[in-house]
């Protein structure tokens, strides 16, 4: 569904991503790992066209999307949660989610429709689908961080994606709020038919739910494969879970 | 919720009838201070859009005042086109070129987009002020003739009213669709509203065009009540004070725009009686408002009466 082929993307003389290489395929849960700095985040961001890249190539459905701008890749069917919160923390919870249903439905531009009446039910069932259905009306802003990274990913879920792009979704949270958290995500694959490519720090999270695992270092893809592949690596073992 | 706004309805119907019955009661000179208060408050009104629910710097509005007022002074003045026209043309006038500039400086984020609207802007304003033979240059635009209906200023002060309130309610469905709700996720979060599939850009450029659209119609209203333009009305002095009474209204509220214009049109009449340095009053003004009312005299008085609900943490980061 998505490939990623050598990817590559500079600040200045720092190499952020040198060649990256990513496979997804449909219905996948997928997994970047890799230590601080190793360009996960920018990976990311090159595909969801929030950077451009250098050099290199991303297929998304048969369809070379490298050079789209970030609107159009999501309607194209991708969409992402980040992980520093990045919602609008002056709306409701509900005119969060509703925001991001209204753009998909394209109907963003209405002018003279209240936007209290339109896409309700949609919005609501994502809300519930999250579990803050309760908390529709509180103002994002003054939601506890664990709730606003929920809110995160309802309102990437709004636009319905078929590729769901999370960037470290338990990041700042408990055990338990992250136990929780990616059970969510699990039930939400599995209901929605969703393929997930995320990144996580936590190695139990992550050879646990993952399907398949890519490892990056310094911008460089150093293999992908089952997690017991990976495992098995002795790169990886060396550069990596060896190491600390 | 239902509550707080059932008593909203009443206390602007209770503002609109009292404003209905008004000019029996006062003198001449107030009625017309009422009208230019309503027409500066549709001009704010229509900044706040951009400015307070677009978070855009929308820096000189002046500019399409000043195209709608000269639109239709121009049309009454050398055409002998029906005179209905003119009132049409000036709001769309206005809104094209708000369509052209904005188009230029929704390329731009923030002060640069505020930057090249002043430059673009005041290129108007120059052609406006040294066209002597189209525009009047620096004179003006004196003696226009408005349709005669509205030659008496207590029926011009009724039409300026009439008009006011029916752009306002259109304003506020605007605001209150999902064109608005869009517009204000943009203002608080233009990345975010890109990856979920919003043309920022072009969603900008259309609140640009209708608050463009709307600052054409105070233009018009300008010329019904005072039948003259003078290039003033472009200059960027005037976006300035715009800008201000957005400030210090309250950007964030609906009303908050009407109530700066209520205070910078009083203070410049009623202090200006005083002394010429008006503008010292309004600075001294300004500075108190600032530290003492960040949001604005409107959203100082939402906050004292509803308690938590506007409670707005800053960018959640």
């Amino acid at each position: 569904m998505l490939q990623v082929e050598t990817l590559t993307k500079s600040f200045d003389d720092f190499m952020a991503v040198n060649g990256a290489n990513l496979t997804v395929g449909k219905g996948e849960i997928v997994a970047v790992i890799g230590p601080n700095g190793a360009g996960k985040t920018t990976l990311f961001n090159l595909i969801t066209g929030a950077l451009k890249r250098d050099r290199g190539k991303i297929i998304f459905k048969s369809e070379d999307i490298s050079e789209l701008p970030p609107y159009e890749i999501c309607m194209k069917g991708i969409s992402r949660s980040y992980q520093i919160v990045n919602i609008f923390p002056r709306l409701t919870v509900f005119e969060n989610a509703q925001v991001a249903v209204l753009s998909h439905q394209r109907r963003s531009s209405n002018l003279f429709r209240p936007a209290k009446t339109i896409a309700v039910k949609e919005t609501r069932s994502i809300l519930e689908s999250v579990g803050l259905l309760e908390k529709e009306k509180s103002i994002a802003g003054s939601l506890s961080h664990g709730d606003q990274k929920i809110l995160e990913i309802a309102v990437a879920l709004g636009n319905d994606p078929e590729l769901l792009i999370l960037d470290e979704p338990t990041a700042g949270m408990s055990p338990e709020e992250t136990q929780a958290t990616m059970e969510l995500v699990k039930r939400l694959a599995r209901m929605r038919g969703l393929t997930i490519l995320f990144c996580e720090h936590d190695m139990n999270i992550v050879f646990s739910i993952a399907q398949s695992i890519m490892v990056m270092r310094h911008g460089q893809t150093i293999v992908q494969g089952t997690p017991e592949e990976v495992r098995d690596n002795k790169e990886v073992q060396e550069a990596y879970l060896g190491g600390e | 919720m239902e509550m707080i706004r059932s008593k909203w309805f009443f206390l602007s119907a209770g503002l609109v009838v009292l404003l209905l019955i008004l000019p029996s009661f006062i003198p001449r000179f107030y009625v017309y201070l009422l009208a230019l208060i309503f027409v500066t408050s549709l001009l704010a009104m229509s900044l706040n859009l951009v400015v307070g629910y677009g978070g855009l710097f929308q820096f000189h509005h002046g500019v399409f005042y000043g195209v709608g007022a000269y639109t239709i002074a121009l049309m009454l003045k050398k055409t002998s086109l029906p005179m209905w026209m003119g009132f049409v043309a000036g709001p769309i006038a206005a809104a094209i070129v708000g369509l052209i500039i904005g188009w230029f400086c929704v390329r731009l984020t923030r002060l640069y987009f505020g930057m090249l609207q002043i430059s673009l802007g005041s290129l108007i304003w120059v052609i406006v002020f040294r066209w002597y033979s189209f525009t009047g240059g620096d004179d003006g635009l004196p003696g226009i003739p408005i349709p005669q209906v509205l030659v008496p200023l207590s029926h011009s002060y009724y039409f300026i009213l009439a008009i006011l309130i029916l752009c306002l309610i259109i304003l506020y469905l605007i605001l209150k669709s999902p064109f608005g709700n869009t517009l204000q996720a943009i203002r608080d979060n233009p990345q975010r509203c890109e990856a979920i599939g919003i043309n920022v850009r072009r969603h900008q450029l259309i609140a640009i065009v209708i608050a463009t659209f709307f600052a054409g119609v105070a233009g018009v209203l300008f010329v019904v009540l005072e039948r003259s333009v003078s290039a003033e009305l472009l200059f960027w002095v005037l976006s300035l004070e715009i800008f201000i009474m957005c400030l210090l209204g309250g950007w964030f509220t609906f009303a908050g725009p009407i109530l700066g214009a209520v205070i910078m049109v009083a203070l410049r009449t009623f202090v200006g009686i005083f002394t010429e340095y008006w503008t010292l009053i309004l600075g001294i003004v300004l500075i108190l408002i600032i530290f003492f009312l960040p949001e604005g005299v409107m959203g100082f008085f939402q906050k004292l009466f509803k308690p938590g609900t506007k409670a707005v943490p800053e960018r959640g980061r």
